[in-house]
């Protein structure tokens, strides 16, 4: 719900929060300029003394402003030619043209109302109101992401675009709220919604008539400093019954002519005085400073309108359009879907389609988004969720488990909970497990018992469906062809082999990029943008089930690189390690975001086994700005399997890679990865206390090894391979 | 349109004798290229003793800018019915208004004068940019403004 409020309004109004951004960025420059560049009047000058001075050298002088930055400017008829400039107040001459800036008359115009009058500040103004809008639910997504509105600044995890927007917001949000809230009181204002106009005193009948007194012997000019002034206007020449007016930051008032007497006084009102104050914090004109600081906050709207896009493209790549989706308040089924690369996403399209189908109303949306309160109608919850790395949320379910548990109580409508996973893996269907025995630790009554899908297993979704079919009364055939992401044709450029000689056949592939469009470039869509530790799918003839494998290159290194052992009956390894350069091979790209080095000069821990260390070796390749980089590889024999053994030599001459320590399995005493960290512990643990990022590539044995060994180095330190886990310090790509 | 309208506001504003006897005036004003955003414009009428008679016309629609059309204002005390009805918009820099009425023929060679307040924002406000006595001579003869005003004139 707040996700929409958010991303509607800001896809709404980016064009025209970018102008009105853009455009008050640089309005913010002139009050500063204006500021630097008007001579300031000496402390404790009076009215009486700047208004002698002026009429000095300008006899005919009919008024005189002083704007907010302090500057002056005096308007006077030289025998019938009007004149006007900005004065110094120690001469009472005139120093630089008083005409309107056109530059800034110019941005004025276009960022209060288009140049298009009245209907156009009424746009700018639903602008504001977007903008507004956008900065409070924003806020509140910040806060959701992070974990609440103590923890407004945490540290950001996640793909680039979504990190930056966030980073932008959550400094810019201030400004933006001050500013939109300002200019929705300055149109109202505009449009005589607000009682502030100002109050003038009404003009004594009776006047001296007489003409000619000196004006610096004015007793209210006296008493005036021209810090206080706003204006000073002069009687008409010739007209006995005229006055002075004199307008200060306190009111307004007369004074006679003739006698110098104070004739009449007007405070300001107390609207007045706060549309005064908005207006200042809108303009900075007579806040310089803070102008200077919101122009600069609104600078961040087109970069957030920019990678809100991105955000928001990524998210509708990942999933298929669900026709005809109900809302959470109006749907009888809830179905909610934890996915991590948008393949669950598909079978939740199906299984809406089927049970729309069968006359049912039904809402599909992230597992992120659960909020019981919402669904009204609800008979009964279906939960779809895939599981990430060993047992955690996957990318649509962040923070399910967390508010499940918050529930004073449970949904009294039936849930059934499927989950997806693979069943090669220990951690099977485990995120799954975990909400429903959460589910059930809640006492939430169940529709039908937990079930699980293997490798998308069609036959296994279908049966799934005649159970839930039968559970609920209804014909339900669930036929689901897995929507696979577009793949392209990479072609083999080399590969070097190893281990041929043992029987242990494994390969690093390299493959030509493929030509990207512009606009593919532009986006970073697939191959256009990538990065070691990436993951490409690779789909073998006679399957459709695509096999993931590590990227040991990025973009910049200018092919795809792969690290392969071949398994025996494996088919897609045997179709890859066969292939000769020419040959071909259909695939498509997957990020991995969470298996990044990241940025900063930190040392990197890498650990790897086997063809793990295709992604490690990636990332010392990419290590061009020398950052300390140690490199623990576990390998079953050097003859075998010691995968980049040729270039490791150059990259340590060249400051990419600090040190290699390698282990070997076979022979006569083994030797793992985990026993070489052991070896070195005290160095491990001084790195990592210093600050080191820890990333572990390869087998699931060989990860569990490496985290109890850690476990034991950290001990001493007080530090535990959790608590590392949760700062996101120590990563791992497991398969 | 603009004259029905204008006439409905001077047999409020400018209840004269034989105001039966109207005929048509036509006020074009045109503006010089002073550089600046559309002029709030005021057109009104005071009799022989420099007395506030009633409105004519008021150019620029934003009640709350009418404090710097300072003569006008000071006549009227911002008293916004006075231009009810015969309000239009701004008049941008080297533009020409031009305003049609039905006006009494006792308004003419009787020592009533037609003025004009003009402002403009972020530059100097100009009350009594015009002042025109309204005399039967006098129609068709432009008259140049102190500030913002190129030339004014009423033609019967």
């Amino acid at each position: 719900m707040i996700r929409a409020l958010h991303r509607w309004p800001g896809l709404l109004a980016l064009a025209l929060l970018t102008v009105l951004a853009l455009s008050g960025a640089a309005l913010s420059v002139f009050p500063a300029a204006e500021r630097l560049a008007a001579p300031q009047a000496e402390e404790g000058l009076t009215v009486a003394a700047l208004a002698d001075r002026i009429q000095a050298v300008y006899p005919g002088v009919e008024q005189i402003r002083r704007s907010p930055s302090g500057r002056i400017t005096a308007y006077w008829f030289d025998q019938g030619t009007p004149g006007a400039a900005v004065i110094d107040p120690a001469t009472g001459e005139g120093v630089a043209s008083a005409d309107p800036n056109q530059v800034e008359r110019w941005l004025t115009n276009l960022h209060r109302s288009l140049f298009l009058g009245d209907g156009g500040r009424i746009a700018m103004a639903a602008g504001a109101a977007a903008m507004l809008v956008l900065s409070l639910s924003g806020a509140a997504l910040v806060a959701r992401r992070t974990g609440g509105w103590r923890r407004w600044f945490a540290p950001l995890r996640g793909p680039l675009a979504g990190r930056l927007h966030v980073e932008i917001a959550r400094i810019a949000v201030v400004g933006l709220v001050l500013s939109a809230t300002t200019a929705l009181w300055m149109t109202a204002s505009t449009f005589d919604l607000l009682p502030d106009g100002g109050a003038t005193p009404t003009i004594p009948a009776e006047v001296s008539g007489e003409t000619g007194f000196p004006l610096d012997q004015m007793a209210r000019l006296q008493q005036t400093p021209v810090a206080e002034l706003r204006e000073l206007s002069f009687p008409y020449p010739g007209d006995t019954t005229d006055v002075f007016t004199l307008k200060t930051d306190q009111g307004t008032g007369y004074l006679d002519q003739g006698t110098g007497a104070f004739l009449a006084w007007a405070d300001l009102t107390g609207w007045e005085r706060v549309s005064e104050t908005i207006y200042m914090l809108h303009t900075g004109q007579g806040a310089a400073v803070l102008g200077l600081v919101l122009g600069f906050m609104a600078l961040g709207v087109p970069a957030m309108g920019a990678t809100g896009v991105l955000v928001w493209l990524a998210g509708r790549r990942g999933r298929p359009r669900i026709r005809g989706n109900q809302p959470a308040g109006r749907a009888e089924t809830i179905l909610l879907v934890g996915s991590e690369g948008g393949t669950t996403w598909g079978f939740a399209a199906t299984l809406h389609a089927a049970l729309t189908e069968a006359g049912q109303t039904v809402h599909v949306g992230p597992m992120s988004g659960f909020a019981p309160e919402r669904y009204t109608r609800a008979e009964r919850v279906i939960i779809l969720a895939a599981t990430y790395g060993d047992g955690a949320a996957p990318a649509s379910a962040a923070g399910f488990l967390d508010r499940l548990s918050a529930l004073d109580s449970v949904p009294d409508i039936p849930l059934a909970v499927l989950g997806f996973g693979d069943r090669s893996f220990p951690a099977y269907c485990a995120f799954a497990n975990a909400v429903d025995q959460a589910a059930r630790a809640k006492g939430w009554p169940e529709l039908t018992p937990l079930d699980t899908i293997d490798r998308q297993s069609p036959q296994d979704f279908a049966r799934w469906g005649r159970a839930l079919g039968t559970a609920l009364g209804l014909n339900l055939e669930l036929s689901h062809q897995p929507v696979l992401p577009k793949t392209e044709t990479l072609t083999l450029i080399s590969r070097r082999d190893y281990g041929a000689e043992v029987q242990a056949g494994a390969s690093i592939l390299r493959f030509a990029l493929p030509r990207a469009t512009l606009w593919q470039r532009l986006r970073g869509d697939r191959f256009a943008r990538f990065m070691a530790g990436d993951l490409i799918g690779v789909l073998p003839a006679g399957s459709p089930v695509p096999r993931l494998y590590s990227l040991a290159s990025g973009r910049r290194d200018g092919f795809v690189e792969i690290v392969v052992r071949k398994h025996p009956g494996g088919l897609a390894s045997s179709q890859l390690t066969a292939l000769e350069p020419g040959d071909t091979i259909a695939a498509f790209l997957r990020r991995n975001p969470g298996f990044r080095p990241g940025r900063g000069q930190t040392p990197l821990i890498l650990i790897g086994a086997g063809t793990g260390i295709g992604p490690l070796a990636g990332f010392v390749r990419g290590n061009a700005r020398r950052r300390p980089v140690h490199l623990f590889f576990g390998m079953r024999h050097p003859d075998s399997d010691f995968f980049y053994g040729n270039d490791f030599p150059a990259w340590q001459e060249e400051g990419r890679l600090t040190r290699l320590v390698t282990a070997v399995s076979r022979g006569a005493r083994p030797h793992y990865v985990q026993d070489a960290l052991r070896d070195d512990a005290a160095q491990v643990a001084r790195l990592i206390r210093e600050g080191a990022r820890v990333m572990v590539c390869g087998g699931r044995d060989m990860a569990a090894g490496v985290t109890d060994a850690l476990a034991e180095i950290l001990a001493p330190s007080g530090l535990t391979p959790a608590a590392l886990k949760a700062e996101g310090r120590y990563v791992e790509d497991v398969y | 349109m603009k004259s029905l309208l204008a006439t409905l506001a001077l047999t409020t504003a400018l209840t004269l004798p034989g105001l039966a006897m109207a005929r048509p005036v036509t006020l074009t004003t045109t503006l010089t290229n002073y550089g600046g955003d559309g002029a709030y414009l005021a057109l009104y009428v005071t009799d022989s003793s420099g007395t506030y008679v009633g409105s004519l016309w008021m150019a620029g629609d934003k009640s709350r800018y009418y404090e710097h059309l300072s003569d006008w204002y000071r006549a009227t005390a911002g008293d916004p019915a006075q231009v009810n009805g015969i309000t239009g918009a701004s008049v941008g820099a080297g533009r020409t208004l031009e305003i049609t009425l039905d006006l009494a023929d006792t308004l003419f060679d009787a020592g009533y004068t037609l003025h004009i307040d003009a402002a403009v924002e972020d530059m100097r406000d100009s009350p009594n940019e015009v002042a025109v006595p309204l005399t039967s001579e006098g129609a068709g003869t432009p008259v140049q403004g102190r500030r913002y005003i190129a030339s004014f004139s009423y033609d019967m």
